[in-house]
């Protein structure tokens, strides 16, 4: 099928996915507030609770899973005719893919949680659900407008299920921290996008990028466009300097959706990122490839250095994530199709191996807060050994050793720099990962090396079967990613095509 | 006239936006904010925009205030904040930013012609005000080029209020 955007039904095809994302969230909405009160289940204390908040979270998976078969649909459907506001082109796919991915590992991840911790679940299960549709509008957009608000639509979610746990007054402490600091990005964002449309008289990133090039656009208020928009969303990756939210935030939320937030929010921010740059603004790389050089040097170094003085696993987790935000900049700032690729690849990878870790610390956690120091770790391997090996598979691949996906990864992105002639910023790459071997590696030491300090230390360490199975699938994805990366990352270039290096192709076109 | 209704309205727009900066208290900084958004109202109808100016009436000088009002006044804020707001070196940077961005503008405005295709629209608007009205302006394109962020607004307001009710409601248990 093809799709031609001047018929306005046709954006109903081309946004399947978040309909089906949307109608969904709303569905689970409702049947959340309506299963509290079905007399049938008001009989046990227990039933009340427990029953609606596991059913709930199938029926989010459900909804998970019919809008990644409306996604694969979209992969037979080709764009004719003019660009119009929503791309359907593999990069969006592709991204799709890793959103759908998180949100079905953040719902398994939560099925306990939300039980133990009485959360509403309807509502918990719903704002995943419309966080997932934002981000997947964020990958999909030709237009800033809808980047915006694509953005908007994934943080406020992600604000509200950061605070969602209001017994605990640290979660509603991140809450507000990040909402706070998220409103005050998006003010920049906003001007960014403001002053991009006042400089080159279009929202449109295929107008931005035919007026970038043939230098239509007014360059001072050009580059403060570019310049803010950088703020928004290197904010919203969390790179340094614009990282200080991040180890409070990451700390403070429910463990389950600082797994799913880590790893989607940044995915849909590095998407969005990429496209906005490399093909809008493609043309002015001029300027702004210094900004992006320094901003990924300095998140790898800082990052890095800091996360060793960690002794709490979610905030060391947190600054490992910052530092895998500056490995991403590192593609953005080589910005050509292998990095673009690399980054592709590199973000599944991620997906995967930081939800994974993510899931050991809810475990080690007893489904709550509890045991989130590195102490805590004395000893897992010896009694819990399948929680070990799932643990230091996952923190190898974060590490980037050998034979995982994380190792395939950060080759593929330093392919990417290297093609570009980045040799500096591979250098640092490179001493940055053998730095962050130390901290990575010091946990994994302590689950296996160490000795309880206490006899009964993990008692009621407990892994749901449904989780169990989605580890484990985890630890095949991560470690077949890093032995047979081809299929893959075929893939990632093929979807990355057309992506990278647009500029050029677009000025024969209309815009 | 219109041209001194103009200058009534502007000066007083401008002069209640610098009551809201200078002002005391954050309920005057407020009502003088009320009184810059009703003589935009004012423009917007010496413009031939009639639905602009209702809107703004109603909705921002209507509703949106009102509920900055209530806020205001529900957490009774003091004076006591006064010295986050003034700052002789975040004056200056201020000045600074609007100086260059003013500066920005007016080279983007006020230069070459020909880089703007879309300041040329203005005899455009006005044959499009003659033909579809002050409402058919503005509601086409908010129903065809625009809908889909128009949809995703809708999305948007949604989540907004599941998330407030989520963290305001008061536990049942």
């Amino acid at each position: 099928m093809s799709l031609d955007f001047s018929r306005n039904v046709h954006f109903v095809w081309a946004l399947l996915p978040e309909i089906v994302l949307c109608a969904w969230g709303i569905g689970v909405l409702l049947a959340g507030v309506s299963g509290r009160r079905d007399p049938r289940r008001a009989g046990g204390e227990g039933a009340v609770e427990a029953l609606p908040s596991d059913d709930l979270g199938w029926l989010t998976l459900v909804g998970i899973a019919v809008a990644a078969l409306a996604n694969g649909w979209l992969h037979g459907v080709t764009e004719i005719g003019a660009s119009s506001m929503i791309a359907v082109d593999g990069f969006r796919l592709f991204a799709n893919w890793i959103f759908l991915l998180a949100a079905a590992f953040g719902v398994v991840m939560s099925f306990t949680y939300v039980w133990r911790q009485r959360l509403q679940a309807g509502e918990f299960y719903a704002l995943i659900l419309f966080a997932t549709a934002g981000m997947m509008f964020m990958a999909g957009a030709r237009d800033l407008i809808v980047v915006f608000l694509g953005l908007e639509v994934m943080s406020i979610s992600v604000y509200a299920l950061t605070a969602f746990n209001r017994r605990d007054r640290r979660s509603a402490e991140a809450g507000l921290k990040y909402f706070l600091l998220g409103a005050f990005s998006t003010g920049f964002f906003l001007y960014g996008l403001a002053l991009t449309y006042g400089a080159t008289g279009s929202t449109n990133v295929t107008a931005i990028a035919l007026a970038v090039e043939n230098g239509a656009a007014t360059p001072g208020l050009l580059v403060a466009g570019v310049a803010l928009l950088a703020v928004g969303f290197a904010f919203k990756v969390s790179a340094v300097p614009f990282h200080m939210w991040t180890p409070d935030v990451y700390e403070g939320a429910p463990t389950p959706v600082t797994a799913f937030m880590s790893v989607a929010v940044k995915a849909a921010a590095f998407v969005a990122f990429f496209r906005v740059f490399l093909v809008a603004f493609g043309g002015a790389y001029a300027s702004w490839y210094p900004l992006m050089w320094w901003l990924a040097a300095v998140t790898m170094v800082v990052a890095n250095l800091v996360a060793l003085a960690q002794t709490n696993v979610k905030r060391m987790l947190a600054y490992s994530s910052v530092a895998h935000a500056g490995y991403l900049l590192v593609a953005l700032t080589a910005a050509n199709e292998q990095a673009t690729a690399g980054m592709l690849f590199y973000l599944l990878v991620y997906a995967v191996m930081n939800m994974g870790a993510f899931a050991v610390v809810l475990a080690v956690g007893r489904q709550a807060e509890d045991n989130l120091q590195l102490d805590d770790y004395a000893g897992l391997g010896n009694r819990h050994p399948l929680l070990g090996v799932f643990l230091t598979v996952f923190l190898l691949s974060l590490a980037g050793f050998p034979g995982t996906g994380g190792f395939m990864g950060k080759i593929f992105l330093l392919q990417g720099a290297a093609e570009s002639g980045l040799w500096t910023l591979s250098v640092v790459l490179v001493l940055t990962t053998v730095v962050s071997y130390y901290y990575y590696l010091r946990l994994a030491w302590y689950t296996w090396m160490r000795d309880p300090i206490l006899d009964d230390q993990h008692e009621g360490v407990f892994v749901p079967l449904s989780l169990r199975m989605a580890l484990a699938m985890g630890v095949a994805v991560v470690l077949f990613l890093g032995i047979f990366p081809g299929g893959f990352m075929a893939l990632a270039r093929e979807s990355a095509q057309g992506l990278a290096g647009v500029g050029t192709l677009l000025l024969g076109m209309a815009p | 006239m219109a041209e001194i209704l103009f200058f009534v309205f502007a000066t007083v727009a401008v002069g209640s936006a610098l009551g809201v900066v200078m002002g005391r208290s954050p309920v005057a900084s407020l009502l003088f904010m009320v009184m810059t958004l009703a003589s935009v109202a004012g423009i917007y109808v010496l413009l031939e925009a009639h639905f602009l100016a209702a809107i703004q009436v109603i909705v921002y000088a209507g509703a949106i205030m009102v509920l900055f009002m209530f806020v205001i006044m529900l957490l009774n804020l003091g004076h006591d904040y006064q010295r986050d707001l003034r700052g002789g070196l975040f004056a200056l940077v201020a000045f600074v930013v609007s100086g260059a961005m003013a500066g920005l503008l007016a080279r983007r405005f006020g230069g070459d012609e020909a880089l703007f295709p879309f300041l040329e629209g203005a005899d455009a608007i006005d044959a499009a005000l003659v033909e579809k009205g002050a409402l058919g302006v503005i509601a086409e394109p908010l129903f065809t080029t625009y809908v889909v962020p128009f949809e995703i607004t809708g999305i948007l307001l949604l989540v907004a209020i599941v998330g407030a009710l989520v963290l305001a409601k008061r536990r049942a248990s």
